[in-house]
């Protein structure tokens, strides 16, 4: 089973596929500038001390956001298993 | 500049992403032939360099390190200003093999716009060791441009490079638009701008007109302004956007732009399946595993506290004799210039205000050398980013940005450090409200400067306490940093927080000519510094300090009084017969340690002999302190004297930090001029601490007012004029102005809180 869940709620190690990145302007382009376009995979790959920004896997390299940036991305994943 | 430079010449621009090791292949290219400076107009570094190769000259000129060809930051707009205003041969593209569609997604935005590109396929060293193969070759079919695999760390593929580079340059092909496979809405849209575009002829000279129109759906403002020049095709060109914005948002639930994108990437992804051979799927690279440690929730931050702690300890034992040999030979020209050029007032220029002035400040070049050195590594590792990434959360409580954490550090934020290469490291913030908050609370740190004076306060007045009271100074700098910052992003520096999507570059050995020439760079910037305002504002210090002098009458009362002590001194009969009439008082200098072992008598010709000494010294400082008090900084002092009073200043306080402005390090040396004494000749003179210990008015509290003064009063010039560069006046003066009515609100509540509880007496 495929579900779709916010970036910011995926645990660690997670791994999934970008389906929408659902913000514009200078977020959305900074975003997307970095390799987060429909059809990524990404994989959860770590989180600071305080449990934000969260770090990423994409493309071959890490990327870091804030969790409130994570919630503009949706990530499908598969329900309930981990990779 | 030569004729023959412009048909010889090839002008090429090194462009890439950050980290992709474009610096490297800068310096490859240029060695030592390059020079520094800024984009006219922004704070981004512009750096270029003229080279010989074979019988071409080419110019190099590195643009900032970009991820797109937007208008999202002021590196990107330099960027794409610079191609397409001075129009370069050829634009060599630093691509990491190793993150390659990250990297081709500015290559394949070089190629829309049409300007002759190369791509140097950089690092392939790192891509094969984790098991990637890239067909150079059929990425230069597929792209249409030449194509060559670099190893910059160790040089490797330059000459090729560099071989390739002059070929496109003089083939002369001209600028040739890739046409990137857009879906149906979008090209339809690009061909209408296009064709909008094509009726009027005004920029068609400058831009390639089919970028114009995908930039125009993409809505890169700085584009879209310059079509609405034009309001007819402004207005067109807009209803079109709109048509196929909303079409798009229709069918698809996306935008225009980021459409746009993904069609980027898809092609990427395209070329990338063709050409790119895995051996291994895994995913987990060194670079990861090393962040498993690095940057682990628990284990992270204690690391990070051991490498900063590990900074101080190499800057400050590093340089501690380096800093004394420059202090030393700033003495020694001050000795030599002093016995050269006869006593006047053009002496005492030269040396308290030239030698001394520049001389304080320079002496700090191999502090900040060593600083700068473990700042390199820290920046080529990519373990900054790290720093960044582990303290973001906290430092946005305070309105401030991950990246803000190492300027503050920098700055002193462990206690020791300088707040002008602090201010500098707020680069990596950009543009943003962030930067100019972290350079305004950059100077509360404790600084380098500032400890000694710190250390003496101390000393005296808390003697008992040292190591904690250090410690609590080091926390209540990062509090009123923490707490300004806060209360800026809340008034006057109110706005959105900077996105921190952010790359975390894999780990890299850093190369060592690269540390030097980074270390030098800044170093150099910092000694410039130093010999064009700081000399100015010495001279203007001195001349506060000096003038107006002592009337003649005062001079003359004071050398009699010196005169009566000599006298009476060779008045006694023996000291008369040893050494003659009319000699001076020097003459008894040879006889001195043959009296000193003699008998009784004639030791105590020696005790008078030292009491003379002293008693000249002590008239001689009483001088020097008159001399002060009667100077321009004297009287602003006295008159300062109503505002600081409540504070527990007194008016030879308020001259030392009117000093302090210059450099806070300035401070000890006026208080131990303003309070007569200093290095004197005779045997056991006082410390100042002692000195100030016994000064009535001074006490516990007293010295910890000053102590909270100093630490947020006005950064001295050098971090005032640095400011000015990176921002612009008014924030240069806005940061005195605030930083000064900080420090007096706190010192007032402080020192009077103080009093009403009857603290610190």
């Amino acid at each position: 089973m495929k579900k779709i869940i916010s970036m910011r709620n995926m645990s660690d190690k997670q791994a999934g596929i970008v389906t929408k990145v659902s913000v514009s302007g200078e977020m959305g382009r900074r975003i997307r500038d970095m390799g987060l376009v429909k059809g990524t995979r990404i994989q959860i790959t770590g989180r600071a001390p305080l449990y934000d920004p969260v770090a990423i896997k994409v493309r071959d390299y890490t990327l870091t956001l804030r969790n409130n940036e994570a919630d503009f991305i949706e990530v499908e994943v598969d329900d309930g298993e981990k990779e | 500049m030569m004729e023959k430079k412009s048909d010889k010449t090839i002008k090429i621009a090194l462009a890439g992403n950050p980290n992709s090791g474009k610096t490297t292949v800068f310096n490859n290219i240029t060695g030592a032939h390059q020079s520094v400076g800024n984009w006219p107009g922004v704070t981004v570094e512009k750096k270029s360099g003229l080279v010989k190769y074979k019988d071409r000259e080419i110019e190099v000129v590195d643009l900032p390190g970009i991820y797109s060809l937007t208008a999202y930051s002021i590196e990107e707009i330099v960027a794409r200003n610079f191609l397409i205003d001075e129009k370069p041969d050829v634009v060599v593209d630093i691509v990491d093999a190793a993150n390659l569609e990250r990297n081709l997604y500015l290559a394949v935005q070089f190629l829309e716009l049409g300007i002759p590109l190369i791509i140097a396929l950089n690092m392939v060293d790192v891509s094969e060791a984790r098991g990637i193969t890239i067909d150079v070759k059929k990425l230069s079919e597929m792209l249409e441009i030449p194509v060559v695999a670099t190893v910059a760390r160790s040089n490797k593929g330059t000459s090729e490079l560099l071989d390739q580079t002059v070929k496109l340059a003089t083939d002369k092909k001209g600028w040739k638009p890739a046409n990137l496979c857009y879906g149906g809405d979008i090209i339809t849209g690009i061909n209408d701008i296009e064709k909008l575009l094509g009726e009027k002829d005004i920029y068609s000279n400058k831009y390639p007109k089919r970028w114009l129109a995908i930039k125009s759906l993409e809505g890169d403002q700085p584009i879209l302004d310059m079509i609405k020049k034009d309001e007819a095709i402004g207005q067109e060109c807009s209803k079109i956007c709109e048509k196929i914005n909303k079409h798009i948002k229709i069918t698809l639930d996306q935008d225009a732009e980021s459409l746009i994108s993904d069609y980027r990437y898809g092609y990427i992804v395209g070329i990338t399946k063709e050409i790119v051979k895995r051996k291994k799927e895994s995913r987990l690279y060194l670079s990861d595993k090393i962040d498993m440690v690095l940057t682990n929730r628990i284990l992270g931050p204690i690391i990070m506290l051991l490498v900063l702690y590990g900074i101080y300890e190499f800057t400050f034992r590093g340089s501690e004799l380096p800093v004394i040999w420059f202090e030393k030979f700033f003495e020694l020209l001050s000795t030599i210039v002093s016995s050269i050029l006869p006593e006047s007032i053009f002496r005492s220029l030269i040396v308290s205000g030239l030698i001394d002035g520049v001389g304080s400040v320079l002496s700090f070049v191999p502090l900040l050398m060593f600083m700068f050195f473990a700042i390199a590594i820290l920046e080529d590792s990519g373990y900054i980013a790290r720093i960044a990434y582990m303290m973001d959360r906290v430092l946005r409580w305070f309105g401030l940005h991950g990246s803000s954490v190492m300027a503050l550090i920098i700055s002193g934020g462990i206690s020791g450090g300088c707040a002008v290469p602090g201010v500098m490291a707020t680069r990596t913030l950009k543009g943003s409200k962030e930067r100019i908050a972290t350079m305004l609370v950059l100077p509360f740190m404790n600084c380098g400067a500032k400890l000694p004076v710190f250390a003496i306060l101390i000393a005296a007045f808390f003697a008992k306490n040292e190591a904690m009271i250090m410690f609590l100074l080091t926390l209540l700098s990062w509090f009123f940093a923490l707490i300004a910052a806060k209360l800026l992003r809340i008034t006057i520096l109110k706005g959105p927080k900077t996105p921190f999507v952010m790359e975390l570059p894999p780990y890299r050995l850093p190369t060592f000519k690269g540390l030097l020439i980074h270390t030098w760079e800044r170093t150099w910037m910092y000694i410039k510094k130093a010999g064009t305002v700081i000399l100015a504002i010495s001279i203007l210090l001195w001349i506060m300090m000096t003038f107006p002098r002592l009337t003649q009458d005062k001079i003359d009362s004071f050398n009699e009084k010196k005169e009566t002590l000599i006298q009476e001194f060779l008045s006694i009969p023996e000291v008369n017969k040893i050494i003659g009439n009319g000699q001076g008082i020097v003459a008894f200098d040879k006889y001195y340690d043959l009296y000193a072992q003699g008998s009784e008598k004639e030791r105590e010709i020696v005790t008078a002999y030292d009491k003379v000494k002293r008693g000249i010294d002590k008239i001689g400082y009483d001088e020097q302190s008159a001399a002060l008090e009667g100077s321009f900084a004297g009287i602003i002092g006295k008159a300062l004297t109503t505002l600081t009073n409540p504070l527990g200043f007194e008016y030879r306080t308020n001259i030392a930090l009117i000093g302090g402005f210059a450099a806070k390090e300035v401070i000890l040396s006026t208080l131990g001029t303003a309070y007569s004494l200093g290095e004197g000749v005779s045997e056991e003179p006082e410390p100042l601490s002692v000195k100030l210990q016994k000064e009535p008015g001074w006490n516990q509290l007293t010295a910890f007012t000053l102590i909270i003064f100093m630490m947020l009063y006005v950064p001295c010039f050098v971090t005032v004029i640095t400011i000015k560069k990176e921002s612009n006046w008014h924030w240069a003066l806005f940061s005195m102005l605030y930083s000064l009515v900080s420090a007096y609100v706190v010192a007032l509540i402080v020192h009077q809180a103080g009093l009403f509880f009857g603290v610190g007496f």
